[in-house]
């Protein structure tokens, strides 16, 4: 554990720790393009430039290891003028097409030229001109090799974490070409981190690309729902400019560091697997079926006669099909509504999907659900399974069935019996926030909000609880399904009145006991396991990771 | 005339061949070698002064003794062989005339540094000295000179001759291993500053330049007194100086290593074309800074040159008369840095183009004033802030032809003309 002096502040980091890392601790940042924590070394951009004392020249802070009494400058004539120049290197050739270009604003270039160049352009030359520019190389990235910094990050991405290689440098000099190989796509199933590690606009996300400009652009921290992995994410929303983007609210989703589960990446199916959220067929309106159509109809309606449907059977006679979308809170509520309230048996939570999840040894797990762990942690299912409860069902022994999201009748459940026990059922309360063949079986719709418009946690598949939160309102008359349940709950003359989630998660803490010791509070922002044990420190919820792309 | 090592039997017809390679005494270093104790050949080695001619200039013996010793993993010999710095080709007639002497120095170190596989990388447009080479190589395996259990000694070495592709980027040591493992011959970040414990393939590797490692047998023949004699105090031996430019008989000279300037171009290499009078000399390939007519008293040695404020580099020296424009010398060499960088570092991708682009301009006429001192800047910003030293190598020469000749190029920028093409 080397202490050294970087600005005149001491520091202690582990054996190992680079110049930059170390300065990070203390609040400094040293500029940089091509290292990035996650990947190895390449020490090429040469802006991350440190005085150290007694050295002959500049070293660079990404390559250089801390020493016992090392003493750093990062601040000096010399570094300053060193990054300047560095800077006028970069920019020599650059086309400096920001107006048009789509990085603008979060671009490296210019952050690092307001704050570290400054300069007058000496630059009268011809710029070298390169082939592909606004060339797409794959179903996600676009390139623009005008624009590339030649850093490499994107190239030691596909050659150390998907182990791919797909990307090369080709060529010397300042004909230098970043590409795809010949005959090969960036088609890896992580591509689009590519773009969050570029530190300019040579690759852009052609899903974001001229959407809405990015300074409009609000940012939530959140879960990917994607899978069980639950990797942290930043749900980057539109809320300022709504005629930009064809109306999307949700514009992007960002990985966000978290050491214990997806590092700084995360894969691409989960990254641009949110369209659902403001896609045309959400349900934006309670429904309630009036001879053999569905209606629009009032929360107030909708909810009484649910009420009135639930108290007119007996418990014995309901099926419930939760859903491992549904957060902790939610699926907790669930459990109290269904199992604790009324008495009901029949609880289920998981349909086998169509086709296979296709797990990797990386990320991806098999499990397409953020909560399926958790749902198991809070009691469900109750007796049966899903197959179970339709086989009832189908049997005539239910009068009603509550399904949450599922689409029954696009899953891998056996097809015949999902329709015989849907023909069979008096009453089914479909809850959920898109539309499908399932919700035209309804006979009541109750619209509920997806993960980008509502809080709460999930518990991945390693007992890891993280939060989520709400980025943007719920669509339309769409309510979190907590609140639904709480509505609901009240209808029935239970007695509820839940004020949040954090109300709620504090009384799952007290009642699941593999919750216990968990609150908000100790999750933080990196989330923590069940079976949490609190030490006798103090909790210190964990400094929010601010950096996006560095 | 002074004594020659490497090139004493150039003039003996098929000297390139294995049966008269032996009658004139070849690898007998080997059979003397065999039976040494390892250490007290690289003490010799070390004793002998032998240093780097690839340009470096560094100890050898010191350089194996960087090795470890207690590895699991296999060690490797690579031969560097790339010659691509210009005005160089003296391992080209190492290559060609003797390439059984550079086998046996590749013997011999193997032997010291306990290395069993060891590749020659030979620049790209050396194809025939790379069949020769291929051929020598054959014909030792032919007479267990290598392979297995060469001699009786029990002592193995398999030799790999790999041609290069055409980078002067991969005569850089780094960049020549990236190069030989299938890589682009991007030079590795330093530190380790020496591949000697994470070389080729990662494990620990001796890499030398195609002349230093030819002297090792006469060393080991000859012994390391009289070879530390042939030199100066600190660069024992001989050097091959390749000769070029304006003097009467350019070509290869084999001369003790601190030989006088002067007495290379008048002496050996007959003189300057016409009698004119020189007036600029590149002492060590286009990399070191240029000499001027005042500085031809310089003895050619690494530790001199260094102090005349140039580079003894690969020993390629190309002499110039005064009807040589210096703006046209700048900017060809600027060409070939810009050409040749590896584009891994942004100050030299970026730098050496630039100030290449600026040059060129002036030379054409079309140069301000300012462009000098801008192209200044642009060279002091690229040096010592790279992965490996090409940015140095460029931005070195062309500096020293803007601060020594700089009145040509201000009459260049002046009159859009120049000065030396129109009076000569």
């Amino acid at each position: 554990m080397p202490t050294l002096t970087i600005d005149g502040q001491q520091v202690t980091v582990p054996e190992k720790t680079n110049v930059i890392e170390a300065a990070k601790t203390l609040g400094i940042e040293i500029p940089h393009y091509c290292y990035h924590p996650g990947l190895s070394v390449a020490g090429n951009c040469r802006m991350c430039m440190v005085e150290i004392e007694k050295a002959p020249k500049l070293a660079i802070g990404c390559f250089t290891p801390c020493t016992e009494g090392m003493v750093v400058f990062t601040n000096t004539e010399k570094v300053k003028q060193a990054r300047k120049d560095v800077l006028e290197f970069l920019l020599s050739n650059h086309p400096l097409d920001c107006p048009v270009c789509d990085q603008a604003g979060e671009c490296w270039l210019q952050i690092y030229y307001m704050q570290h160049g400054q300069y007058e352009s000496r630059m009268m030359e011809n710029k070298i001109k390169k082939s592909k520019k606004a060339t797409s190389i794959g179903p996600h990235v676009n390139l623009d090799q005008e624009r590339c910094v030649l850093c490499g990050r994107c190239v030691r991405f596909c050659d150390e974490i998907t182990k791919t290689h797909e990307l090369g440098i080709f060529g010397r000099g300042n004909r230098e070409e970043l590409d795809v190989f010949p005959g090969k796509q960036l088609d890896n199933r992580y591509s689009g981190n590519v773009v969050d590690i570029c530190p300019v606009g040579a690759l852009t996300d052609r899903d974001f690309r001229f959407q809405v400009r990015v300074w409009y652009l609000g940012v939530q921290d959140s879960v990917c729902p994607g899978c069980s992995r639950g990797c942290n994410i930043q749900i980057h929303y539109n809320r300022n400019r709504p005629h930009h983007g064809h109306g999307r609210r949700v514009a992007r989703l960002k990985p966000r560091y978290n050491s214990h589960v997806n590092q700084f990446w995360m894969c691409d199916e989960g990254r641009y697997g949110y369209k659902f959220v403001d896609a045309g067929d959400r349900i934006i309106s309670p429904m309630l079926r009036r001879g053999a159509e569905l209606q629009m109809a009032t929360w107030g309606e909708t909810l009484a006669a649910s009420a009135e449907r639930i108290r007119a059977v007996n418990p014995s006679q309901i099926g419930v099909i939760a859903w491992p979308q549904l957060t902790n809170e939610e699926l907790y509520l669930v459990r109290r509504l269904f199992v604790d309230g009324l008495g009901c048996k029949n609880v289920s939570f998981s349909v086998p999907s169509k086709k296979d999840g296709g797990g990797d040894d990386f990320l991806i797990t098999a499990d397409k659900n953020p909560n399926t762990r958790g749902a198991g942690e809070i009691g469900l299912p109750i007796a049966d399974s899903t197959g179970d409860i339709l086989q009832a069902a189908s049997r005539g022994e239910f009068k009603l069935l509550h399904i949450f999201g599922h689409d029954l009748l696009s899953s891998g459940l056996d097809q015949p019996l999902v329709e015989s026990a849907l023909a069979a059922t008096e009453t089914v309360i479909f809850q959920g926030s898109n539309s499908h063949l399932t919700v035209d079986r309804a006979d009541i719709v109750l619209p509920s909000a997806t993960f980008a418009e509502k809080s709460g946690s999930f518990t991945n598949f390693e007992g890891r609880v993280q939060r989520i939160h709400e980025a943007v309102p719920p669509l339309g008359d769409a309510l979190p399904d907590w609140q639904i349940l709480n509505r609901m709950a009240r209808a029935l003359e239970m007695g509820w009145d839940y004020q949040g989630t954090e109300h709620i998660f504090k009384e799952l803490a007290e009642n699941v006991a593999a919750f216990s010791g968990l609150s908000y509070c100790v999750l933080g922002d990196q989330g923590e396991l069940l079976g949490y044990k609190p030490t006798n420190e103090a909790h210190i919820p964990t400094e929010p990771v601010t950096t996006v792309i560095i | 005339m002074p004594e020659k090592i490497l090139t004493k039997h150039f003039d003996v017809p098929g000297f390139r061949e294995l049966g008269v390679y032996r009658q004139h005494g070849g690898y007998a270093a080997v059979e003397k070698a065999l039976g040494m104790e390892p250490a007290a050949i690289q003490d010799e080695i070390k004793r002998a002064n032998l240093v780097g001619l690839g340009g470096a200039g560094f100890p050898a013996g010191v350089k194996w003794g960087f090795v470890p010793q207690n590895t699991p993993k296999p060690k490797y010999l690579v031969v560097n062989g790339d010659e691509g710095e210009p005005a160089t080709f003296k391992d080209r007639y190492l290559l060609e005339y003797a390439p059984h002497q550079l086998i046996e120095g590749m013997i011999i170190c193997s032997y010291v540094v306990g290395i069993h596989k060891a590749y020659v990388y030979v620049r790209g447009e050396y194809v025939k000295q790379i069949n020769i080479l291929r051929h020598a190589v054959e014909e030792a395996k032919a007479e267990n000179l290598l392979g297995e259990n060469i001699l009786g000694s029990g002592f193995h070495l398999d030799v790999v001759v790999h041609q290069g592709a055409g980078a002067y980027i991969c005569g850089e040591e780094t960049g020549l291993i990236e190069s030989l493992e299938g890589k682009k011959g991007w030079p590795r970040i330093k530190p380790p500053f020496f591949p000697a414990a994470i070389g080729l393939f990662q494990c620990p590797t001796v890499i030398n330049n195609v002349e230093t490692l030819s002297h090792v047998p006469h060393i080991v023949n000859n012994g390391a007194e009289w070879f530390a004699s042939l030199g100066t105090e600190k660069n024992g031996g001989t050097r091959v100086f390749a000769v070029s430019g304006h003097v009467r008989k350019p070509g290869i000279y084999e001369l003790p290593i601190g030989t006088p300037l002067r007495e290379i171009i008048y002496e050996h290499a007959g003189g300057v074309r016409d009698d004119r009078p020189v007036k600029a000399v590149i002492p060590g390939g286009s990399s070191s800074p240029v000499l001027t007519a005042d500085q031809l008293d310089t003895n050619m040695d690494f530790i001199s040159l260094r102090n005349a404020g140039t580079m003894g580099g690969s020993g390629g020296v190309v002499v110039m008369d005064d009807t040589t424009c210096m703006v046209d010398i700048c900017a060809n060499i600027s060409n070939f840095y810009a050409h040749e960088s590896c584009g891994q570092c942004t100050p030299c991708r970026e730098g050496t183009s630039w100030a290449s682009k600026i040059l060129n301009r002036i030379l054409e006429g079309a140069g301000r004033m300012e462009d000098i001192d801008e192209a200044i800047r642009i060279c002091r910003n690229m040096m010592g802030r790279t992965v490996c030293l090409l940015a140095d190598g460029a931005a070195m020469p062309i500096l020293s032809y803007l601060t020594k000749f700089r009145r040509e190029f201000e009459y260049h920028v002046e009159n859009s003309e120049c000065d030396v093409k129109k009076s000569h």
